[in-house]
């Protein structure tokens, strides 16, 4: 998520770093090339203007060129309008006084709404809460047929039948909601063009006559420069109070996350990070600041890891993170539990500099084949073998790849990432060093800013 | 109006409301007595990018145009217009070819990230080629996303085109060699293979695609003979990243285009197009079944920038 432009922005940065001493020509090359990176991003043409022409006007107006880390100093102003440019501190739902909370869901075809539905359900449900959702996209085919059945998965009920029409449903579904002391309710909707008026006129009479506390725009991570036009027009036509950002999984810069925002003025509540009803995030624009400027979310990392460990577990993870001795039988325990965790290189790119980490051991992002793989060669060795893997000589891997199934080189390539594995913790405690400690969490690394 | 008759209104009215603001913006831009100064050069870069052409493409155009103002051939802003037409269609004038059918069974793999339109257009498709008198027979291969089997077999039914299926979560390989040996059996025209959304970045997914080609491939050699790459004109940059990524995994015959009635203005396959050489075989610009159009460059080139 967000590599390639948190890459471009750090190669920047590196290069204004390794100046002694700035001047504003210095400062303005960079933020040139800030431009584009942030316009190759996606990043809307009239947000990338205004946003660096504040950069420069608070970098070069400030003690910023004559303090002693000038280039971090720009690194920091730039970090502080990237959370303001994303939203300040974040955005909850506020629960409605009276249940039921009514979250309306709008937005493109494609954009992810039907997931993002059940998401939200499942989020409301780990909560303690008790949510009911609505299927009113009527013209989508099967597309009530899936909020169903992704309703049944999730032990969510679901309201809504063929041939009724999408106002009635979400009608209906309220008074059921009312009536059986549910809350939220979340309304499914079709999927519209934001010019289509028709279409936008059964939005509005959905909002007149269910009130929803909460209505969301659902945007694809991948939209490139219409976001905007696409969320100012719905904003206009239905009014939005809050974004889901979906797809942010893949390879998308995110231009549409920073432009959003600061076009509407509407924040980003939640993000969708996967396929499965447990990828969705609340949103937190210092952290994907952080992340976007290559200083790492260690914060989301940690949650991620308290959300599928236990704390004592979570704690051993951090403590293995940082320990040099760390042996297969341990690689096999912390492979099963960052799985459980989501994809590996997801996980190295919230660790602050895993990013550049992750550009040399290849090998490291795993696929989950691979993972089965490992934890099949690992228990094919003896508890000798796994304390310490210098032992194990040819014959041995001849051995361990047939009680597993695997081939030599699957031995040789799992002992190598565990080499390698070492290596990097070696290097990550080298860095801790020069960086701040978190509360909570001695020794761990944080980000900056 | 079908996918075999060409394009025309149809396309300039799905594009209508991108034009008008490139066309505003240009409009205002290559105004006639403008100076060509920095400030112009901007601007333009500005709009280029608006339209999803990209950084680097817009930079590209620039460089070019600069190029004619040093040597005079160029004097005034308003000729850059037309400099620019002759720009996006010598670099999309390629792109124009029609669908591979001219098998039995022809075979055409539909695939794309989430959402991009892939069911709708597979239906699409399926619609139009059976009043154009084939056979056709569609596969139900997403047999990951809840209820996408259902979906397509509501357009079966809708369009009378008979759907291969299997339960939910199924093997999509097991569906595809049993649609394969169907549509050769009954020697069909055509069978369109719908597939699940993955993004491209999700390497175990891209393997599952490149197995369903191979279970193809080795069925009916020669097959698939179209795999298409099904992009939402909203798309930006990343666009790129995708058709880059599927063409590397399973070699891709081209691009479809969805979702063009909307404000987006599709610039990305420019880039598409030339730096990939992938040629643009189907365009979507509207909800109903005939607005699934083969890919016109100068239609499509006078809806983004008009002669104005």
């Amino acid at each position: 998520m967000l590599d390639n432009l948190s890459t471009r922005l750090q190669t920047i940065f590196d290069r204004l770093g390794g100046r002694g001493r700035l001047t504003e020509e210095n400062v303005q090359e960079a933020l040139r090339e800030v431009r584009v990176a942030l316009l190759e991003a996606d990043v809307n043409f009239k947000v990338v203007r205004t946003f660096v022409e504040r950069v420069l006007a608070r970098a070069v107006g400030q003690d910023v060129l004559k303090s002693l880390t000038p280039a971090q100093q720009v690194v920091k102003v730039v970090h502080d309008e990237l959370v303001e440019l994303l939203g300040g501190s974040g955005h909850r739902l506020a629960p409605a006084p009276h249940p039921p909370t009514v979250i309306m869901l709008i937005g493109l075809q494609g954009s992810g709404k039907t997931t993002t539905a059940a998401k939200l359900a499942r989020h409301y449900t780990t909560q303690g809460q008790h949510p009911i959702l609505a299927a009113a996209d009527t013209y989508r085919p099967a597309a009530q047929d899936q909020l169903q059945t992704l309703g049944a998965e999730l032990g969510v009920p679901v309201v809504g039948a063929p041939g009724e029409a999408p106002l009635a449903i979400c009608r209906r579904a309220r008074e059921e909601a009312a009536a059986r002391g549910l809350t939220p309710l979340i309304l499914d909707t079709a999927g519209r063009l934001h010019i289509d008026e028709p279409m936008l006129e059964e939005l509005r009479a959905i909002r007149r006559e269910v009130a929803p506390h909460h209505v969301l725009l659902v945007v694809d991570a991948m939209t490139g420069q219409d976001a905007v036009n696409v969320a100012e027009r719905f904003n206009r036509a239905v009014g939005i109070d809050a974004v889901v950002l979906t797809k942010l999984d893949g390879d998308a810069r995110g231009g549409a996350a920073l432009s959003v925002r600061s076009v509407t003025g509407r924040p980003i509540a939640f993000v969708g990070t996967g396929e499965k009803t447990d990828a969705l995030e609340p949103f937190h624009p210092d952290r994907l600041a952080s992340r976007i400027l290559g200083m790492g979310d260690v914060l989301s990392l940690v949650e991620r890891a308290q959300a599928s460990v236990d704390q004592e577990q979570a704690e051993a993870l951090v403590r293995k993170l940082r320990e040099d001795a760390f042996t297969l039988e341990d690689f096999r325990a912390q492979l099963r539990q960052v799985r459980q965790m989501g994809p590996l290189d997801q996980l190295l790119g919230m660790l602050p500099f895993g990013r550049a980490l992750r550009g040399a051991p290849q090998e490291l992002t795993a696929e989950s084949a691979d993972l089965d793989r490992f934890d099949a060669i690992i228990a094919s060795m003896t508890p000798g073998e796994r304390r310490h893997p210098d032992t194990i000589n040819g014959s041995r891997r001849q051995r361990i790849a047939r009680g597993s199934g695997t081939s030599v080189q699957d031995v040789n390539r799992l002992l190598k990432q565990h080499a390698q594995l070492r290596k990097m913790m070696k290097q990550l405690k080298g860095m801790e060093g020069k960086l701040p400690r978190m509360k909570g969490l001695p020794g761990f690394p944080t980000p900056r800013g | 109006m079908s996918l075999l008759s060409g394009v025309g209104e149809r396309l300039r009215e799905g594009l209508r409301r991108s034009q008008e603001f490139l066309a505003a913006g240009l409009g205002a831009v290559l105004a006639s007595e403008r100076p060509i100064d920095d400030a112009l050069w901007e601007e333009l870069e500005e709009l280029l990018i608006a339209a999803d052409l990209g950084a680097a493409l817009a930079a590209d155009f620039a460089n070019r145009a600069r190029e004619e103002v040093m040597f005079g051939t160029v004097t005034r802003a308003a000729e850059l217009r037309p400099l620019f037409r002759r720009f996006l269609l010598d670099a999309l004038a390629p792109a124009a070819q029609p669908l591979d059918l001219d098998h039995r069974p022809a075979v055409v793999l539909m695939l794309g990230v989430n959402g991009s339109g892939k069911t709708t257009t597979c239906a699409k498709l399926a619609a139009q080629l059976r009043a154009g008198g084939k056979s056709v027979l569609l596969a139900a291969a997403d047999t990951f996303r809840a209820a996408a089997i259902e979906q397509l077999q509501r357009w079966g039914e809708r369009i009378g085109v008979e759907v291969v299926h299997q339960a939910a979560g199924s093997d999509p390989a097991a569906v595809v060699f049993d649609a394969v040996k169907a549509a050769a059996a009954r020697s069909l025209d055509v069978l369109i293979v719908d597939t699940a959304g993955r993004l491209h970045t999700k390497s175990n997914l891209m393997d599952e695609l490149a197995k369903l080609r191979r279970v193809i491939a080795r069925q009916l050699p020669g097959a698939p003979h179209e795999a298409l790459m099904v992009l939402d004109a909203t798309t930006g940059q990343n666009g790129f990243a995708q058709a880059r990524v599927f063409h590397e995994a399973i070699a891709l015959t081209g691009v479809c285009l969805t979702k063009l009635d909307g404000t987006a203005r599709g610039g990305i396959v420019v880039r598409i197009v030339r730096e990939l050489t992938l040629p643009i075989k189907l365009i979507g610009v509207g909800e109903r079944l005939e607005d699934l159009q083969a890919f016109d460059p100068a239609a499509f080139v006078d809806a983004l920038v008009p002669a104005g």
